[in-house]
């Protein structure tokens, strides 16, 4: 497995540090969190990514104090958190369901924390209108929950966990209860509030595209582990193994063994492409089996004549999908490919069904991964 | 939706509702009635209800019946809360089951049975321990409060079922210490549930005969009893206009008690903006 970690420069301040944390639910049954190390510096916006199930959301509540770890250490800017309840926790939760207090207004949720923490009436009004500023609901303070759309909902619910000042956020599937269009908004402005306020973001996701497009730094999990930790780009286009690149945007995969290493190329003898394929890639011993990895887009339609790495095909479907059309292609041996091509001039997409097409890639655009 | 009912179905309702609510109509017709004679209208008065004020016996069963409805209903409360809570929040537990099968067995166990056993039960405490001396109202509000137990306890349950615990989660998240999560969320949002138990309660109380006919002394007729036994010595309007009162106080608490429950849920669901009507 590699480890982006170690080949970067290490962050400098780790805020959050979790030390082989491990929790089962019920003996005889796959631990829910298996082993799981990472270390987040201050003020990054961190995404854990995952299919449902794969222990990231236990993990979430084990740093806010709901769910006790079976192993490992939890440390929080240096303190282990140990038997520290949730409510001594310096850290913030937004919830999946936003949890708004439904017998409170707005403002009431916002300064709930506030109130807690004994912060006197006057002190408290302010930093609860520059919350609601912040999250621009300040003409919706006196609104109970029920009164609210689910966009204005989720700001509350981000106000609430802000105001405190944590140090640290905890965000469960944001940007899942809103419908797409909301959604895709209020990325960007998670990020920019993130960005004013400065506070470290832990992001839960099963949404590849939201945990790609919000973070500076992806783990992605599977069954109670971490499978890669990198940046967005880090995980796209280097995936570590074939969980990653499946779960990770669409890929095709051809499986293949070693010809010979030569000049920083890789000959990988594929029979279900029909030919030879190129790939840079550092040597790998003859003989090794190997699949090749090729993200759709990275596919080329109707290639020049003599590229490397050409295949025949014919496409079987398109499916039109506005800012792109995804191409379903099939090889002369049957392999079903994904090509996806932006629609860059306004007129029908140039390929039918049935249409016998060639296509191709760079040896760069491909990646090699264990079968 | 204004679906037309079909002539065969409208008078199968009128017959079906008759059936079911003819006898008390009448009933609280005749309490109007000026005639001494219960079968002969003669003419509308509140000459019965008059006379009601001025009797003793029936306003002493009344204050009884209320004092015992209260105390049974407050004791449900606080038992069958900590029941319902115990059963919703503590998932497992050895003899979880036993305890919820036992907690709401009252619901269903024939009332005779139940009286008869409290009774025994009470017979064979004075003699064992000497209390409770007699029988009175506090062994009918001891009965009572059983009974009451299991109503509030299935009532909380569902409301706990419903509830979102991430709420409470929430709240801790923000500092809020165990007990103040309780008093300050979790209290304010089953109010209407803990509520509606208690009315409930205080009903079964109120309109008990069986049980409190058994675990009653001398000093304590309620009013059910009351009732009960004056109409063996023949029905006077005064009665008719007693249960006409009766039913009143009944029919406010139930639905009051229904909306609290109904209402909570109705509260938890927001309604779309973008839906209206």
């Amino acid at each position: 497995m590699i480890a982006p970690a170690a080949t970067r420069p290490a962050p400098q301040a780790s805020y959050l540090r979790i030390e082989g944390v491990a929790k089962r639910f019920a003996p005889g049954v796959p631990a829910a969190v298996d082993g799981v190390s990472l270390d987040i510096a201050a003020g990054e916006f961190f995404a854990l990514l995952g299919p449902s199930g794969c222990g990231k959301t236990t993990l979430l509540r084990m740093l806010a104090g709901f769910e006790t770890p079976d192993e490992g250490r939890i440390l929080i800017d240096g303190v282990d958190m140990a038997g520290v309840p949730p409510y001594r926790r310096p850290v913030n939760m937004m919830f999946q369901s936003y949890a708004l207090f439904p017998h409170m207004t707005a403002a009431a949720n916002v300064g709930f924390g506030l109130k807690q923490d004994g912060v006197p009436a006057a002190e408290r009004e302010a930093r609860v209108a520059a919350m609601l500023d912040l999250v621009k609901l300040a003409r919706l303070a006196g609104r109970k929950p029920h009164q609210l759309s689910g966009g204005e909902r989720q700001r509350v619910a981000l106000a609430r966990a802000l105001a405190q000042e944590p140090k640290l956020v905890l965000l469960d599937e944001p940007l899942a209860a809103l419908d797409r269009k909301l959604r895709e908004e209020t990325r960007f402005e998670l990020v920019r509030i993130q960005q004013r306020v400065g506070i470290t973001f832990l992001m839960v996701t099963h949404d590849q595209e939201e945990a790609m497009s919000m973070a500076s730094r992806i783990a992605v999990m599977a069954q109670g582990r971490i499978v890669q930790l990198g940046t967005p780009q880090e995980i796209y286009e280097t995936p570590a193994n074939r969980f990653v690149a499946d779960f990770i945007g669409g890929v095709n995969l051809f499986e293949g063994r070693v010809l010979r290493a030569q000049g920083g190329l890789l000959e990988v003898e594929c029979a279900e492409a029909g030919t030879t394929l190129f790939v840079e890639h550092g040597a790998l011993p003859a003989g090794s089996a190997v699949a090749v990895a090729v993200r759709p887009e990275k596919l080329v339609l109707a290639p020049p004549a003599g590229a490397v790495n050409r295949l025949q095909g014919r496409v079987r479907g398109a499916a039109y999908r506005g800012e792109a059309s995804t191409y379903e292609v099939e090889l002369a041996g049957g392999k079903l490919l994904r090509v996806t091509l932006v629609n860059a001039a306004r007129r029908a997409p140039p390929y039918g069904a049935g249409e016998a097409v060639a296509l191709a890639f760079a040896p760069a655009a491909a990646v090699v991964l264990a079968p | 939706m204004t679906a037309r009912l079909s002539p065969f179905l409208a008078i199968m309702m009128v017959v079906g509702y008759a059936f079911l609510y003819g006898p008390i109509a009448s009933l609280v017709i005749y309490s109007f009635n000026a005639s001494r004679l219960v079968t002969v209208w003669a003419g509308f008065s509140t000459h019965w209800y008059v006379e009601l004020l001025h009797n003793e016996a029936i306003q002493g069963a009344a204050l009884t019946s209320l004092e015992i409805a209260v105390t049974a209903a407050s004791g449900a409360l606080l038992l069958g809360t900590l029941a319902g809570y115990a059963l919703q929040r503590y998932r497992r537990f050895r003899g979880r089951a036993l305890f919820g099968a036992l907690a709401t067995a009252p619901l269903v166990m024939p009332e005779v049975i139940t009286g008869l056993s409290l009774l025994l039960l009470f017979v064979a405490l004075e003699q064992a321990v000497g209390w409770p001396r007699g029988r009175g109202v506090p062994t009918i509000a001891i009965a009572h409060t059983t009974l009451g137990t299991a109503y509030v306890a299935v009532v909380v349950e569902a409301r706990l079922a419903a509830f979102d615990r991430s709420l409470e989660e929430a709240a801790l998240d923000l500092g809020a210490r165990p007990l103040k999560v309780f008093l300050v969320i979790t209290l304010p949002l089953i109010a209407p549930a803990l509520a509606a138990g208690w009315l409930l309660a205080f009903t079964l109380s109120l309109d008990d005969l069986v049980i409190a006919s058994f675990t009653s002394g001398p000093s304590s007729t309620t009013l059910p009893m009351v009732i009960f036994s004056s109409v063996r010595l023949g029905v006077s309007p005064q009665i008719n206009a007693l249960a006409t009162l009766f039913l009143v106080a009944v029919a406010v608490l139930v639905t009051v008690a229904g909306r609290l429950m109904g209402g909570a849920a109705a509260r938890r669901k927001p309604g779309d903006p973008g839906m209206s009507g």
